[in-house]
């Protein structure tokens, strides 16, 4: 399973973010995750926990934004985006097409969060 | 216990999580190119005849060129001891429990070689088709290989792995008539995730193709340029 892989650098990437970012604690992060980029969502959900403990962000929650395939036709000259991950065909045109515009991206998108009412120190 | 928040906020990142990887896997290209290496990442399941495939493409290359291969596995495998019968540097990786090779992994076995003195690196992955498709090597070319007893119908089960790579082997074509294997399916199944995509028909058994694929890759190799030991 990489999901574990993934998700101890997607903590990695966070924490240094919000670090940089003077968050003082995140509640969510925003993942978007392609069709075609490998990553199980519920594998990564059930690994992000794992990642996180011992971390700032210990009891963040993690939102998965599933991508879809977006492909360029160079026959349409226009993108479209497919309701499944293969076959690598335009919907409009049934040319094969092999120009992945989107789909295949592992991103930690953004950060919720913000400074706590009553700090520790 | 959970703190309440002031004023929430939020932070655009728009990060790819692998970049780690990637930044490392492009430095290795780079010091790949400059010593002319040329580098196969080559996935497949388990059993698919990849490591005796190896075999033989190395033994074939090694009268002509300095060859090395780096073998990924979960546990201690014979693969290494095998493919040093070949004339070839071999190191083994053994990952533990991780499903794939990472470009740190790569990096890190390099250090016992001179790059310098090797032509041709092939990095045999761990036997998965899920877990290497999203981790760059630092490779040029990313083979995939599928043997005529796994069906005709199984690219089209893994099309992140099959997208990912840049061609696609049939091993154990000397079987296909044995085992009813549907060729022209098998093609559709691969151009569904990865649409042209060039497919060597590979026996190691039987010596079928694998001059084919040992000349595509040293034509591949002399079009990057490099360094050449003819
Ligand atoms: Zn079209």
């Amino acid at each position: 399973m990489h999901e574990l892989s993934i998700a101890y650098n997607l903590v990695e990437i966070a924490v240094e973010t919000a670090e940089q970012n003077h968050l003082q604690k995140v509640d969510v992060l925003h993942v978007k995750i392609g069709v075609l980029s490998g990553v199980v969502k519920e594998a990564l959900e059930f690994s992000f926990d794992i990642a996180a403990q011992g971390t700032p962000i210990e009891g963040a929650k993690l939102v998965v934004h599933e991508v879809p395939l977006k492909i360029f036709c160079p026959n349409c000259q226009k993108m479209h985006v497919l309701k499944k991950p293969i076959p690598l065909v335009c919907p409009e045109c049934r040319q094969r097409t092999g120009e992945i515009v989107e789909g295949k991206e592992i991103e930690l998108y953004s950060l919720e969060g913000g400074d706590v009412l009553e700090p520790s120190d | 216990m959970s703190q309440a928040i002031k004023q929430p906020r939020i932070v655009k990142i728009r990060e790819n999580v692998l970049k780690k990887n990637d930044m490392l896997a492009r430095e290795l290209r780079k010091r790949f190119q400059e010593n002319g290496v040329y580098v196969v990442n080559l996935v497949s399941s388990p059993g698919s005849g990849k490591t005796t495939l190896l075999t033989e493409v190395l033994t074939r290359l090694s009268n002509k060129y300095k060859t090395a291969a780096l073998v990924g596995d979960l546990a201690t495998e014979n693969d290494a001891e095998r493919l040093e019968k070949s004339g070839a540097l071999v190191h083994q990786i053994t990952t533990g429990t991780v499903c794939h090779l990472e470009a740190q992994m790569i990096e890190a076995s390099l250090k016992q070689w001179n790059l310098a003195e090797i032509d041709f690196l092939f990095i045999e992955n761990v036997g998965n088709l899920v877990c290497p498709s999203s981790y760059d090597l630092g490779e040029n070319i990313r083979a995939v290989l599928f043997s005529t007893t796994e069906g005709e119908d199984k690219p089209e089960k893994y099309p992140t792995i099959v997208n990912s790579a840049d061609v696609a082997i049939i091993t154990k074509i000397d079987l296909a008539d044995a085992v009813e294997f549907d060729k022209e399916r098998f093609y559709e199944s691969i151009y569904k995730s990865r649409p042209e995509m060039k497919i060597f028909e590979v026996s190691a058994k039987k010596d079928e193709g694998i001059d084919e694929w040992i000349d595509f890759l040293i034509k591949e190799k002399n079009l990057l340029g490099g360094q050449s030991i003819n």
